[in-house]
């Protein structure tokens, strides 16, 4: 397999979008968890 | 309205999120969190598309002739601008209904739509100059598209401030849609910025019949589009159950804070009569 040029440009790019999701995706995740045991079930309209 | 220890369950007035599902009144159950059985086979999808853009990206497309491989951040870069630019014309739609209506679920969505929208303006700048270095060979330039991205960006941070402000409900959000009406002016002049003005950045390559680029490369940013755009979807979906639960726990604690001071008036009221002239 050929050496990728500007491999450090393209990890940096692609390793930082997913951090950046990953780490917004858990922040959402768990606060809605924490948000859900503050609200009535018939204010959980999804299912 | 229900009482907050109607369904107490461990400790917390709605179950302690390790029980995730509690009974709602008409027999469905009311999830711990802000997951559905369509939001999850959304996310399945996302995943599966984000591994589909991994091979095509890094593996199975060529690098480009000019570009070499830094044409592989294209694949994120272009979609994320794509959908920074559909979050916006949410937030901007959602505004102005919520002006029209003064409904809390168009407030919520403006709100969850304009996060995620930041976020992808943070991807969008941040892979941009990490193409730029070594294609322009530097990571910024004062270009007219650059910079009004970074504009855009900075009204959106505005924006999510706004929201933020410990202020009357109403006002905030009345204040924060009228900054929204104004994201979709901003995407126009961000989008045109490369036809109106001399620009370092190149021009639009697909929204021709014939786009200027072909073969796997296409692929690769057609699986892009389809793994971002899955991905920004799935966030939506859940930052704005988030967001409505937000709502929710608000108003339930303006009501819990009234009947206090009710009651508290009441007892006073009873003090003063018992009081001997």
């Amino acid at each position: 397999m050929m050496a990728m040029t500007h491999a450090g440009y393209i990890a940096a790019g692609w390793g930082g979008a997913a951090a950046l999701v990953g780490a917004y995706a858990a922040w959402v995740l768990r606060r809605g968890r924490t948000l859900s045991r503050q609200v009535p079930p018939e204010e959980r309209r999804w299912s | 309205m229900t009482s907050p220890t109607s369904t107490t369950v461990t400790g917390t007035p709605y179950g302690d999120g390790r029980a995730p599902d509690t009974p709602r009144a008409a027999g469905r159950v009311a999830p711990g969190n802000t997951g559905s059985r369509a939001s999850r086979v959304l996310g399945i999808l996302a995943l599966g598309s984000i591994v589909l853009l991994v091979l095509y990206g890094l593996v199975w497309s060529p690098p480009d002739a000019e570009m070499a491989d830094s044409v592989r951040l294209m694949y994120i870069h272009v979609p994320a601008a794509s959908f920074l630019y559909a979050g916006c014309f949410i937030t901007t739609v959602a505004s102005a209904m919520w002006l029209r209506r003064r409904t809390p679920g168009w407030d919520a969505l403006a709100g969850a739509s304009a996060e995620i929208s930041l976020l992808f303006a943070a991807i969008t700048l941040g892979t941009g100059s990490l193409w730029g270095r070594p294609t322009w060979g530097t990571y910024w330039t004062w270009d007219a598209r650059l910079t009004s991205t970074a504009l855009l960006t900075a009204l959106l941070v505005g924006y999510l401030a706004l929201r933020r402000l410990d202020v009357d409900p109403t006002a905030r959000s009345t204040r924060a849609a009228v900054l929204g009406l104004l994201l979709v002016p901003n995407v126009i002049i961000v989008n045109r910025s490369v036809e109106w003005w001399r620009s370092l950045h190149q021009r639009s390559t697909l929204v021709k019949l014939d786009p200027t680029i072909e073969g796997q490369m296409l692929v690769a940013l057609m699986v892009g589009f389809l793994a971002v755009g899955l991905v920004f979807t799935w966030l939506l979906v859940h930052r704005f159950r988030v967001a409505w639960l937000e709502y929710q726990s608000e108003r339930l604690d303006l009501d819990l804070a009234l009947a206090e001071r009710r009651a508290e008036a009441g007892h006073a009221g009873e003090a003063r009569e018992s009081t001997p002239a």
